[in-house]
């Protein structure tokens, strides 16, 4: 029983109300705290994933991958001179890496997202890449790609 | 049950119609179960790679749960000729 209250208080602590109610209802709310925490983390992903032109959820931070694959995504778009971006370092944080999966119906770590839009993994961004897709992609998005430059100059 | 490349090409045969697979077991190389894998199937046709690699995760939804890496290239028959052929 004191378990379900700390976990309940634990995800209600804003509410002061509802830990008061915890106390008649322990099961009942600790079910629809969860709900609440679940719906929660959800629309944190939706804000995530929109604030930023383009957003990468990776393994690591851009200076410091973790992982081939999050460092194969950084080192395509550095190709490109999209050094600006928001990145989230799933191995900092639980929430925001099951979060995420659950939030893209994606099973794997690296994600992007361009303008709030899912792109997907590694394997999409290289072959995109790879295609010329992502150039294009990038100018809907406001964004010259250096490659187009690189092009120029050669 | 553990994943193999066995259950893994058997049910992409089976679910979406793969004339094609290639699974590539690379777990040595990595902490965990870990795979690359080549699809060919005509169910590609016309679809975006997005929506490509959803077919294929939909299909192995459940042994994704157990693969800690996975990696998947995804082609039409044609694109799979014009590959062989280069």
């Amino acid at each position: 029983m004191n378990n379900i209250l700390r976990s309940t208080a634990r995800c209600l602590r804003p509410g002061a109300w509802h830990y008061r109610t915890a106390q008649n209802n322990g099961e009942m709310l600790s079910g629809w705290a969860r709900l609440m925490c679940s719906s929660a983390g959800q629309k944190n992903m939706e804000e995530m994933v929109k604030k930023d032109k383009v957003v990468v959820f990776m393994k690591g931070t851009p200076v410091q991958p973790m992982c081939g694959f999050s460092n194969a995504v950084v080192q395509i778009l550095r190709m490109h001179g999209v050094d600006s971006y928001a990145a989230y370092n799933v191995l900092d944080d639980q929430d925001i890496r099951e979060g995420i999966k659950s939030f893209s119906n994606w099973p794997t770590i690296p994600q992007v997202y361009f303008n709030g839009e899912f792109v997907g993994g590694c394997d999409i961004l290289l072959q995109m890449h790879q295609s010329g897709d992502l150039v294009e992609e990038l100018q809907k998005l406001g964004i010259r790609s250096a490659l187009l430059d690189q092009e120029k100059q050669s | 049950m553990s994943v193999t490349p066995d259950l893994i090409r058997e049910k992409l045969i089976a679910e979406i119609g793969a004339i094609h697979v290639d699974v590539e077991d690379t777990s040595p190389n990595r902490c965990a179960a870990s795979f690359k894998v080549l699809v060919v199937s005509p169910q590609f046709e016309g679809k975006a790679l997005l929506q490509r690699h959803r077919l294929v995760n939909n299909c192995l939804a459940e042994e994704l749960k157990e693969i800690h890496a996975f990696e998947q290239k995804t082609l039409t028959p044609e694109q799979w000729e014009k590959q062989k052929a280069q």
